[in-house]
């Protein structure tokens, strides 16, 4: 066979692969299909990989080339798998993070491999510089920045916003640095205008390198918790444009299409994820959103207008409704409580109470995380309403049950002045009565009080989600 | 510019148009999982990985590629597994066998 009738049938497999992830991406379209599109997506990883590896094969590989392959797949892909498999539903958001981040470094680390290698043969051209040095940044940039997301999201780092020291101008700084290197690196290129030797571009990389992970740590550590989810899906955005990076620098088409693919693809997730805030993505990046402090509440907790409700006061008034709507909020989902409001689900509905499911877009930690919390129960996805469909519906509900929900049900957010202002919010003070499950009177994430829980209407009952779920099934079960 | 740069700034564009024409159209019920699936698919450096690994020539490298290939590996692996683990729950199941007037749960409403 000849080199490039190999090469052809290569080429051919890359390209098979990146229509699978666009097919795949398609086929997400539908719960129904979603599945198969994923397993499309990764029947393509499949073929493109293994094409790859026949690719290095027929070209002839090192001994030491190839078990660093099958060694380090082995141990990278071992601790994926192990990982994908043993994560709590719950804790799904931060895995999606740290694969993030390794994706990030993975990409930003090709870059900077490709161009060691061709600076010392003097192949570097202006055009390897730029992609280099781009990937190399951006890639680094994610993943520091999604090691923090996860961080915070997972309570090693604290979720509230972390002030660093110099502010934007630390930021500014490191921006310049990562600039003056690439224009340092374009203007030396092979061919150019400034003399450098291999070792001095090389050490120009790496301080570069070392900017952009820096900057990634002080980009996202003075974002607050509730944003992480936009900030994960920016990154997650990010971290395909630097695979497209590092695609044009190794000269690979199934990278630069993947990578712009999930480029485009994150963009608009963040920007609907941002939109769902009524923020926008610029204001999130620049941080100190939810700080609690400084916020002025319009009522307080102390103010005893707040009603407690007994389980079984809350019990009669679910049982007897006609119609409810469930509001299941982040409380649910640390409380693994959706098992438990599906039992008073069932309950309610062997009753003949209607019982129905508000989702806001962001609640969970993610667009969609809630969605897929509820799934886990066995809740039957047609049950699951959306913000937009659901609001109508509340003036007409009996009982508006809000579990674990805080920020996204807060009133104030329809009026000016308020740190929620602006956020379209669950109408659930529209319900004919309230039933709200808390642990305590304790803040969400925008650090200020919730004025549905002072509302007349609304009930409170103090317990945790999974707890209170469970007295609530059990007194109804003794009605 | 070289054609061979020129083309690739070509596929990338358009493979960017594809994107946005793609994603635009799911569901926010399905988001979580497209973001987990798009996270996977930027799993592709492990291609870029066995690239340079089969390139590499110097310690440094060898050692580049190696932890490009356990990040890349765990990126591909873990994200497809994670997302299937996800989208396995979104089975439709039959409508909840109490009867008694669940009108809102009418299977093939959200479909």
């Amino acid at each position: 066979m000849s080199e490039a009738w190999v090469y052809t049938v290569i080429y051919a497999a890359w390209l098979v692969g990146a229509a699978c992830f666009v097919l795949g991406l398609h086929f997400m379209n539908s719960p129904a299909s979603a599945r198969f599109g994923n397993r499309l997506s990764a029947g393509g990883m499949v073929v493109a990989v293994v094409f790859t590896l026949v690719f290095v094969l027929y070209n002839g590989i090192s001994a030491v080339g190839l078990s660093i392959i099958v060694v380090g797949f082995v141990i990278g892909g071992g601790l994926g798998l192990y990982l994908a498999r043993s994560v709590a539903m719950t804790a799904m958001p931060q895995l999606v993070s740290l694969f993030n981040a390794v994706g990030g470094g993975a990409a930003a680390l090709v870059a900077i491999d490709d161009y060691v290698r061709v600076a010392n043969v003097g192949e570097d051209v202006f055009s390897t510089a730029i992609f280099v040095v781009l990937g190399a940044v951006i890639g680094s940039v994610t993943f520091t920045g999604s090691l923090i997301a996860g961080g915070k999201l997972q309570g090693l780092i604290a979720g509230r916003p972390i002030p660093v020291p110099g502010g934007r101008s630390t930021t500014g700084l490191l921006a310049l640095v990562a600039l003056a290197g690439l224009v340092l690196l374009v203007l030396g290129a092979s061919g150019g205008v400034v003399a450098l030797d291999p070792t001095a571009k090389i050490v120009v990389l790496f301080v570069v390198v070392l900017a952009a992970l820096v900057f990634g740590v002080t980009m996202v550590l003075p974002i607050g918790g509730a944003d992480m989810p936009v900030v994960i899906s920016l990154l997650n955005a990010a971290t395909g444009t630097a695979a497209a990076m590092a695609g044009f620098v190794i000269d690979n088409p199934v990278l630069i299409i993947s990578g712009a693919l999930v480029g485009a693809s994150g963009g608009i997730l963040t920007k609907l994820m941002a939109d769902a805030m009524n923020r926008s993505v610029a204001n999130i990046i620049a941080g100190g959103f939810g700080g609690g402090e400084g916020t002025v509440a319009a009522t307080t907790a102390e103010g005893g207008q707040v009603r407690e409700i007994s389980a079984d006061d809350a019990a009669i008034q679910l049982a007897y409704a006609q119609s409810v709507i469930v509001v299941p909020g982040y409380g649910l989902a640390v409380a693994q409580a959706q098992h438990a409001v599906r039992e008073l689900a069932e309950q309610l509905e062997s009753r003949g109470v209607d019982v129905k499911y508000a989702i806001h877009p962001v609640a969970g930690r993610m667009p969609g995380h809630m969605n897929v919390l509820l799934a886990e129960a066995n809740v039957p996805y047609p049950a699951l309403r959306e913000m937009e469909e659901i609001n109508p519906e509340f003036e007409r509900a009996d009982v508006a049950l809000v579990v674990g929900a805080n920020d996204v049900t807060n009133p104030a957010a329809r009026r000016p002045g308020t740190p929620v202002s602006g956020m379209p919010i669950l109408d659930v003070d529209k319900a004919k009565s309230i039933v709200v499950i808390k642990r305590s009177m304790g803040r969400g994430y925008a650090g200020i009080d919730n004025e549905l829980y002072t509302n007349p209407k609304t009930g409170m009952l103090f317990a945790d989600a999974k707890e209170g779920l469970a007295s609530l099934t059990a007194a109804v079960k003794a009605l | 510019m070289s054609q061979d740069l020129l083309t690739a700034i070509t596929i990338f564009v358009l493979a960017i148009l594809v994107g946005f024409e793609v994603i635009s159209k799911v569901p926010a019920t399905l988001h979580t999982p497209l973001m987990s699936g798009a996270n996977s698919i930027h799993g592709i450096v492990l291609v870029g990985g066995i690239l340079i690994a089969a390139a590499a020539d110097n310690p440094l490298s060898y050692l580049l590629a190696f932890v490009a290939i356990v990040f890349g590996g765990a990126n591909v692996v873990g994200g497809y597994v994670v997302t299937d683990r996800m989208l396995q729950m979104f089975r439709r199941k039959p409508a909840a066998p109490k009867g008694g007037g669940a009108a809102g749960t009418t299977p093939g409403a959200g479909a």
